[in-house]
């Protein structure tokens, strides 16, 4: 769970307050977008809910978490700090991109033909699978993950505003990842290959795009994707659980769902309304209600929307 | 010399259906050979089986000497085959110019890759002045163009043009049987699939009737437009 931070909440002007909830709703947004990109892209290239996803999150947390311990980085300087930071967000996302492109050559590439139901429950199985492992990994209780970015407002410590280098640490990274992904999407052989084969897989065999190399490509994406997710959130929480990819990855597969799933920019609006209505919701609502109210403005999107803000036509219903 | 393709008593079907039931037929360098027949006879499952995206059970398939049977359809595709499918398959949200780009996305030949699709465009200008349209948005005809030209984009030895004539304006299926015989001429070696039986006999060299999953009459293209059973079964007035 993303605890929101409340430190504005005293702030007397109530536009400052709307300012600082919107800050702390964009960063947590851009987090579940990183995460909901790997559920969305797979789930257009193969039509497959990849409910392992969320799982390999955790584990990928669970990797920085032991790398940190490795690297001595609580106790190192601050230059080797930032060298070490730098260093998972290369490892990690290389780890958890290897470990989806695993799980679909071994678990889901066999049932490509099967009924869809086939593969869907058994990306189930996978998540509860490793959902198990973490519990061996990383033990029942929640783990603490070092502090390493420094808490220090970057507005000024007496400014009614909070801005932290943790928050900027999420922008720097979320900021370009897209960036790169959409270029990577539009701009290059292998991504347009990619869109050509979400949109009509038999007409992209017929091009001679080879369906297998793409699907890997797409999980390895999806997973690198998570990865880095996995390092900020440990990073930014400081709490790391091998829960964590189960309730991250429902809220990111909601933001999929809720931005059109199958839809990549889609993926990233729907991070941003759920992390916003998220930190809306714990800031004037209450912390409680904050599930509730994700769901709630879900179930009305998919009244009004079946197909999800930026989705184009209905899908098939799994 | 073999044949350019040497399809040999092919059977395939999906799960515990038979399509093709023993199906044989050849197609010679700088050809162009019609498969006629009617609805649900097979011919659209014997050119997916061609480009393997319907393996075939039994039977072998040769292109240019080599086997390709048992080759996944992308190295089908690089071998040499392009498939212009039924119902077109245009990439409804890619651009016209993205679209034809995958059809050349098994070559590396960049300045090649601009030759043909400056070639295309001087074939169907009306694909030039959609360019940057969304392949989705063009009407049924443009589409069809479209269709044919990203397959051409693949510079292949033999096409595989299935029904290019379906549900279009007699005009606009002119111009792309026109385009058809210009690419021929070019040098590509054409297997036309179509239910307008006469204009496809009219066009090809060779042609072969289907029926329930068989071929049941072969013959120069002049000897099926005079073949009484031809006449009365596929070329009636």
């Amino acid at each position: 769970m993303f605890p929101v931070l409340l430190a504005a909440a005293e702030a007397p002007d109530a536009w400052q307050t709307f300012l600082q909830y919107t800050l702390i709703g964009l960063s947590n947004g851009a987090l579940f977008a990183l995460v909901a990109l790997g559920y969305t892209m797979v789930y257009g290239i193969i039509e497959l809910i990849n409910f392992a996803h969320g799982e390999v999150f955790m584990l990928g947390s669970f990797l920085a978490l032991a790398l940190i311990g490795v690297m001595g980085l609580e106790e190192a300087a601050l230059w080797q700090r930032w060298l070490g930071i730098g260093l998972l967000f290369v490892v990690v996302p290389i780890f958890c991109g290897a470990l989806n492109v695993g799980i679909d050559l071994a678990v889901y590439k066999p049932l490509r033909d099967a009924p869809k139901l086939a593969p869907l429950v058994s990306a189930i199985g996978v998540s509860f699978v490793l959902m198990n492992v973490g519990l061996l990994w990383g033990g029942a209780a929640d783990r603490h993950f070092p502090d390493l970015v420094s808490r220090e407002n970057l507005l000024g410590s007496e400014a009614a505003l909070s801005f932290t280098y943790k928050d900027l640490m999420i922008v720097a990274v979320t900021v370009p990842i897209m960036i790169a992904l959409s270029v990577f999407v539009k701009g290059t052989r292998l991504g347009k290959a990619m869109r050509a084969t979400a949109q009509d897989p038999l007409a992209a065999k017929l091009m001679g795009i080879n369906a297998d190399r793409v699907i890997s490509v797409t999980f390895a994406i999806g997973g690198a994707l998570a990865g880095a997710a996995a390092v900020i959130y440990g990073l930014y929480i400081n709490t790391v659980s091998y829960q964590m990819g189960f309730t991250n990855g429902l809220y990111a597969f909601t933001a999929a769902v809720l931005g059109g799933i199958g839809n990549i920019p889609g993926a990233v609006l729907g991070g941003l309304v759920i992390g916003l209505a998220r930190a809306f919701g714990s800031g004037y609502v209450g912390e409680r209600w904050t599930s509730a109210l994700v769901f709630v403005i879900l179930i009305a999107i998919l009244v009004f929307r079946p197909a999800g803000l930026l989705g184009t036509h209905a899908r098939e219903k799994v | 010399m073999p044949p350019l393709l040497e399809v040999d008593d092919v059977y395939a079907g999906y799960g515990p259906i038979e399509v093709l039931k023993g199906i044989s037929l050849t197609v010679d360098t700088g050809e162009i050979v019609a498969l006629i027949g009617a609805n649900g006879a097979g011919k659209t499952s014997t050119l997916l089986s061609i480009s393997g995206c319907l393996p075939a059970r039994r039977g072998s398939m040769r292109l240019a000497g080599q086997e390709i049977h048992a080759l996944p359809a992308h190295e089908i595709v690089h071998r040499g085959i392009c498939h212009s499918p039924e119902g077109r398959k245009i990439f409804p949200r890619l651009t016209v110019l993205e679209n034809l780009q995958m059809g050349a996305f098994s070559r590396r030949d960049k300045p090649g890759i601009e030759r043909d699709l400056a070639h295309a465009f001087e074939l169907f200008p009306i694909l030039a002045e959609r360019k940057h349209q969304a392949g989705g948005t063009l009407s049924g005809g443009e589409q069809q163009m479209l269709a044919v030209a990203r397959a051409m984009m693949g510079r292949p030895k033999l096409l595989l043009l299935d029904e290019p004539s379906l549900g279009l304006a007699p005009m606009i299926v002119l111009k792309i049987f026109e385009v058809v015989r210009k690419l021929n001429d070019e040098g590509i070696s054409i297997l036309l699939v179509e239910q307008a039986a006469r204009m496809a006999l009219k066009l090809a060299h060779r042609g072969y009737v289907m029926e329930m999953g068989q071929i049941t009459i072969a013959g120069t293209a002049a000897e099926l437009l005079t073949d009484k059973r031809v006449q009365d079964a596929y070329l009636g007035e």
